[in-house]
């Protein structure tokens, strides 16, 4: 199934005002691997993941989604295949209600109308708010313009799914229920986040960001018992790693 | 006085009055969208002292409240809202045409006077009607109508950006403004020293907001293309629809029904 591979190639990005946020990043995450990307704010994760979808373009490098090199040309195959959901719902919530918004994606793909209500259907139920589809976006709370904002591309089908910072601002009720709705998903999971339990908890694989350049990939667990890696990236332990504050004894 | 939160608040509930269920909101929007094309013409075009033959078009606004089940009160706000507008426009006719055209008792009336309440009488039946178009249709239908009658794509598409965003620039407003007045203390704070650089953030701000939008819509595929809410057929309900008001409008438009029925009423009594 190459279609779920994504392979990112000595990619470099220096934005218009100078700023070299990426500089020479590679990695290769495979179908159904679920992947953080962690590291400081600034370490170039947002940037990184902007590249998967062709929102931006590398200056030099390559990414390579599937079969197909992520250029002008294959943008709409590319973005049929990577759903993107970006850290702030507001941003992709944009339409009156929220069954329009959740179809707005497969519209474009030109699928017929029964097909549309299919998938609106079946997003909405997945991330559990198919009671909210005639509600308009912006009277939601944090938690389910989230779920509304997944359902939005989980709509698409894509292959591969990628989040930004998907548990940030959530209360720890609607965070945990997150978290429980993404362990589901059985697609390629790429995300960002300083949500380390949660990175600890859904993904196998990390790769640490620091000024743009990859410090370190490997196994989560490994990642997170290297105290001075994390340290030098500006990161720590997830709290579930750390001792205990109140018994004083190392977890 | 209006607040940035309190306009807001409007413009949703001027959203949300448009996903109601009447008659009038199934129609297909071309319908209404050629409808209130043609009321508005038919109410501008008439002689600039023409006043009492303009009310019998109050019928309309007052027809579609009515059938649509809109809350009037409101409407009859926002339209008051911008009357404003049109009286900065008729205000200097009084003093630039002092022509006596009426006598009404001892008061003798300037043609500067009539225009003027003219002015203002077509405004609010043009704007009350405009609010009721967007609340019987909603916003995105009515950029999709005009397309479908043949205005470019590019225009329908920019017209729905400039939709979306004004709610994107209140949002950043809202809490620009907030963060200032915490930190002026019910104070005007520097005032105007400091606004320029509060603008020119905003702007900024909305900006890359603007950005991020546009992005997330690209992600979902987004071509320039906006699908409409409603599947639209232009059936038998829309013809007469659009015919009934048409030749009412035209009726209202040629003949003076006021003085008509001031004419037949004094003819009878007389």
């Amino acid at each position: 199934m190459s279609h779920h591979i994504v392979e990112v190639k000595g990619l470099r990005h220096v934005y218009p005002d100078g700023t070299e946020a990426l500089r020479g990043v590679s990695f290769r995450i495979t179908h159904g691997e679920s992947v953080a990307i962690i590291g400081a704010n600034g370490a170039g994760k947002s940037t990184l993941l902007l590249h998967l979808n062709g929102c931006l373009v590398p200056t030099e490098g390559a990414v390579r989604v599937g079969d197909f090199p992520v250029t002008r040309s294959t943008l709409p195959e590319i973005r049929r295949t990577v759903g993107m959901v970006f850290q702030d719902p507001d941003d992709q919530l944009f339409l009156p209600t929220v069954r329009e918004d959740v179809s707005f994606g497969p519209l474009n793909l030109g699928l017929p109308p029964d097909e549309v209500e299919r998938r609106v259907e079946d997003a909405l139920e997945r991330v559990g708010a198919a009671h909210l589809a005639d509600r308009p976006p912006y009277h939601l709370s944090g938690g389910e313009k989230r779920r509304v904002a997944i359902a939005t591309v989980l709509s698409m089908e894509p292959s591969i799914l990628v989040l930004d910072e998907p548990t940030s601002g959530l209360d720890p009720h609607a965070r945990r229920r997150l978290m429980g709705l993404l362990g589901e998903f059985h697609h390629t999971k790429i995300f960002t986040s300083h949500d380390l339990d949660m990175v600890l908890d859904l993904c196998e694989r990390t790769i640490v960001l620091h000024e743009g350049m990859v410090k370190a990939d490997g196994p989560t667990r490994d990642i997170f018992l290297d105290d001075r890696l994390l340290a030098d990236c500006r990161l720590e332990r997830p709290l579930s790693m750390q001792g205990c504050p109140i018994c004083g004894m190392k977890g | 006085m209006a607040t940035i939160n309190g306009t807001s608040l409007d413009f949703r509930l001027l959203d949300r009055l448009s996903e109601g269920h009447s008659a009038v909101h199934r129609l297909d929007p071309r319908a209404k969208v050629l409808a209130t094309l043609f009321f508005i013409v038919s109410v501008v075009s008439f002689g600039k002292y023409e006043v009492s033959a303009l009310f019998p078009f109050f019928l309309y606004p007052a027809a579609m409240i009515a059938f649509a089940d809109l809350p009037a009160l409101f409407l009859a706000r926002k339209t008051a809202l911008v009357l404003p507008f049109a009286v900065v426009i008729g205000i200097f006719n009084p003093l630039l045409d002092s022509r006596i055209l009426l006598h009404v008792g001892p008061l003798a009336i300037s043609g500067g006077w009539i225009s003027c309440a003219s002015i203002i009488v077509r405004a609010a039946l043009t704007v009350s009607a405009a609010f009721i178009l967007v609340s019987v249709t909603g916003f995105p239908a009515i950029c999709a109508a005009l397309e479908r009658l043949g205005m470019p794509r590019t225009f329908a598409v920019q017209l729905l950006f400039l939709y979306r965003y004004i709610f994107v620039l209140i949002e950043e407003g809202k809490r620009v403004s907030l963060a200032r007045e915490l930190r002026t203390f019910g104070g005007r704070g520097p005032g105007m020293k400091h606004f320029g650089s509060l603008v020119g953030h905003l702007l900024l701000r909305t900006w890359e907001r603007a950005e991020r939008i546009h992005r997330a819509m690209l992600a979902r595929g987004f071509t320039g293309e906006f699908h409409p809410r409603r599947p639209c057929r232009f059936g038998v309900r829309e013809t007469l629809f659009l015919l009934g008001w048409s030749a009412l409008f035209l009726l209202f438009r040629l003949e003076n029904i006021p003085r008509f029925l001031g004419t037949y009423v004094t003819g009878v009594l007389g």
